[in-house]
């Protein structure tokens, strides 16, 4: 049981963790098998049990049934029952199209019903079962209250709000003026931005995968695999000082994990050039600075001139900008994840100066 | 009690069946349906006819948000997964539970932990506040599953991009809501989560003292940011989670953002409308 446990522990840690999920959500939004009743049936009855057997552990236990902690586990079972929903729709959509037969959503567009009885029956039913659910929920579980605030003695650790501890769990990765700043408004930006940015015309009203593959995987990307991902890490992955916790591991606020992360600028001058670092913070950095310039202006004309031709053409000279700006800015994200996992990057660019590091 | 003896009499005579007659509940519904107490709440009656239906819906002020006809699809849970009503609905939940508790709740730093837990010690059968919370928390994820079922429907395309664009700004003043709310337990939770939130201002480009360009701004030798004057201080009211941050939250919680919220909610469903109703294959 303990080799369990330990190699469950292992395998989430966030370097093995994360790309066993990006890999997994690649291969399985492409795989149409896994979209089926079956299946979800199968991967529900799978970590409920998992759930069921974990609760055993004392440390999983605590860690997720504290109070505040329920509704992350119920966002994380609905939003896993409505990914698999929709693409189980747009699949069975797409092979009704591929059949040249309209989606299901044509034929019950094309008939009106009443307006009274059929939906506002529909909303009161929807309001009672919420307000039940509710209800037993306020009944069952009460409202935690620590003991009063005070400013001199911090929790350790301390955490945001749990829909922003995917910002949080981005500090570790970079400073507060992009995970916390900068990247929030990208995302508002980004998702203001999308109407304007995807011209595709199809998939208007209806659930299809086909038709919007490339719009659909990089939104469940930031969505599902940054977003919530990050968020279930934050949760329950971390604890005291902010260190990686299995979920069967004891929070435990003196473990020890060696800090030794590095700029770019000593690899290129310290360990490369092997000259020293230079004085001046612009001499210093350059090449940092190069490659985030040659990133968000070199790439994406080399990029429309080399593989996403059609789709530059497609879309206009300005949404292309918009678009890839903030596509590189997603990815920005997981690329800096694995510099620092596998080089123990630290800045690309570290200004300290003007509080400027990448 | 003589008048009151007549008057059931009376009414005792009225319904006494007789012949020829309809049964007893249909004539007590005919009664109160044709009273003009009745006929001036409700200028119709029960909706039998297609008439009626068209009319429940048109002559009343709460239900004429709808349209009268709607696209089956409309209102199929398979298709809208009913999140967008659900949000509103624990929104309404929030007002009415919220409202409740501020008779409870002073937001000063010698009462609000203390109101707290006299609330939850002295007043009897208390949920509100158990109500409050997990509502708030229920009310951020089925806002989230609104947006991915209004993204994977390709909704916000061609018309319905502003209404996107509102629901937008709407998700996060949802979060907006919660985030100040945090606080107002002034418990440790509350203190420290806000701390850590606000402790990203300090970093905000130009605006915040520790933001990268912050110090371009000054005049000669005089900084304009610093921690007394960047963003977060304008945030807290402070230079730390105090007082000043509380009252602020508290009102920004009860009022401000609630305001915008449902000024932008009153857009977002008169938009749907004008938009051509719920999304639908065309």
């Amino acid at each position: 049981m303990q080799f369990v446990k330990d190699l469950f522990n292992f395998l989430s840690s966030p370097a093995i963790f994360f790309t066993l999920v990006i890999v997994l959500f690649f291969v399985a939004l492409r795989t149409r098998r896994l979209w089926t009743d079956r299946v979800g049936t199968v991967a529900l009855v799978a970590v409920v049990v998992y759930f069921v057997v974990s609760f055993f552990d004392p440390n999983f236990k605590k860690v997720v049934t504290a109070p505040d902690n329920v509704p992350i586990v119920g966002m994380l079972f609905l939003i896993g029952f409505f990914a698999w929903f929709s693409l189980k729709q747009a699949y069975e959509n797409d092979d009704r199209m591929a059949r040249g037969e309209p989606p299901a959503e044509k034929l019950e567009t094309d008939e009106k019903v009443w307006c009274w009885p059929d939906l506002v029956y529909t909303e009161l039913i929807a309001l009672l079962v919420a307000s039940i659910v509710l209800l037993v929920w306020a009944i069952l579980i009460e409202a935690p209250l620590e003991e009063p605030a005070s400013i001199t003695v911090a929790p350790n650790p301390s955490k945001a709000p749990w829909y922003f501890l995917g910002l949080q769990e981005m500090l570790v990765y970079f400073d507060p003026w992009l995970a916390g700043v900068v990247f929030p408004s990208l995302i508002i930006l980004g998702l203001m931005a999308l109407p304007y940015i995807d011209t595709n015309p199809k998939g208007n009203g209806y659930y299809t995968f086909r038709e919007r593959a490339r719009e659909i995987a990089l939104f469940l990307f930031g969505f599902l695999v940054l977003w919530v991902f990050m968020i279930m890490t934050g949760t329950f992955l971390r604890g005291p000082n902010w260190n990686f916790f299995g979920p069967y591991e004891y929070w435990d606020p003196h473990k020890l994990v060696p800090l030794n992360n590095i700029n770019f600028s000593e690899f290129i001058w310290v360990r490369w050039l092997g000259t020293g670092l230079p004085q001046q913070w612009l001499a210093r950095e350059i090449f940092g600075i190069l490659v985030v310039l040659a990133y968000f202006l070199a790439l994406p004309p080399l990029l429309a001139r080399r593989w996403l031709n059609d789709i530059h053409r497609k879309m206009g000279a300005a949404r292309y900008a918009v678009g890839i700006v903030l596509i590189l800015s997603m990815i920005a994200l997981p690329i800096k994840m694995y510099l620092r996992w596998i080089f123990n990057l630290k800045y690309i660019i570290a200004i300290p100066e003007f509080f400027f590091n990448i | 009690m003589p008048n009151v003896r007549e008057w059931l009499n009376s009414l005792k005579q009225k319904f006494a069946p007789k012949e020829g007659q309809p049964p007893v509940p249909k004539r007590v519904r005919d009664y109160i349906g044709g009273s003009q107490i009745w006929r001036s709440f409700l200028r119709h009656g029960l909706p039998k006819t297609d008439r009626i239906r068209a009319l429940v819906v048109l002559s009343n002020v709460l239900l004429h948000l709808h349209p009268v006809k709607i696209r089956r699809s409309g209102v199929k849970l398979r298709y809208t997964w009913c999140m967008g009503g659900l949000t509103f609905f624990l929104f309404l939940v929030e007002t009415v539970t919220g409202l409740l508790l501020m008779f409870y709740y002073r937001p000063t730093l010698e009462y609000a932990y203390v109101d707290i837990v006299e609330l939850r010690e002295q007043v009897p059968l208390g949920v509100m506040r158990e109500l409050h919370r997990w509502g708030a928390h229920a009310m951020v994820i089925t806002v989230w599953l609104h947006m991915f079922r209004v993204f994977m429907t390709g909704s916000y395309k061609p018309p319905r991009e502003f209404n996107w664009n509102v629901g937008v700004v709407l998700l996060v003043l949802t979060l907006l809501l919660s985030f100040t709310g945090y606080l107002l337990p002034w418990d440790q939770l509350a203190i420290w989560a806000i701390t850590v939130g606000t402790n990203m201002a300090r970093a905000t480009p130009l605006l915040g003292h520790e933001g990268p360009g912050s110090q371009l701004l000054a005049l000669g030798d005089v900084k304009l940011i610093h921690a007394g004057s960047d963003a977060r201080f304008a945030l807290l009211g402070g230079r730390f989670v105090g007082a000043g941050a509380l009252l602020r939250f508290y009102v920004l919680h009860c009022v401000g953002i609630p305001l915008v919220a449902a000024t932008l909610m009153a857009i977002h469903f008169w938009r749907v409308r004008k938009d051509g109703g719920i999304s639908g294959p065309l």
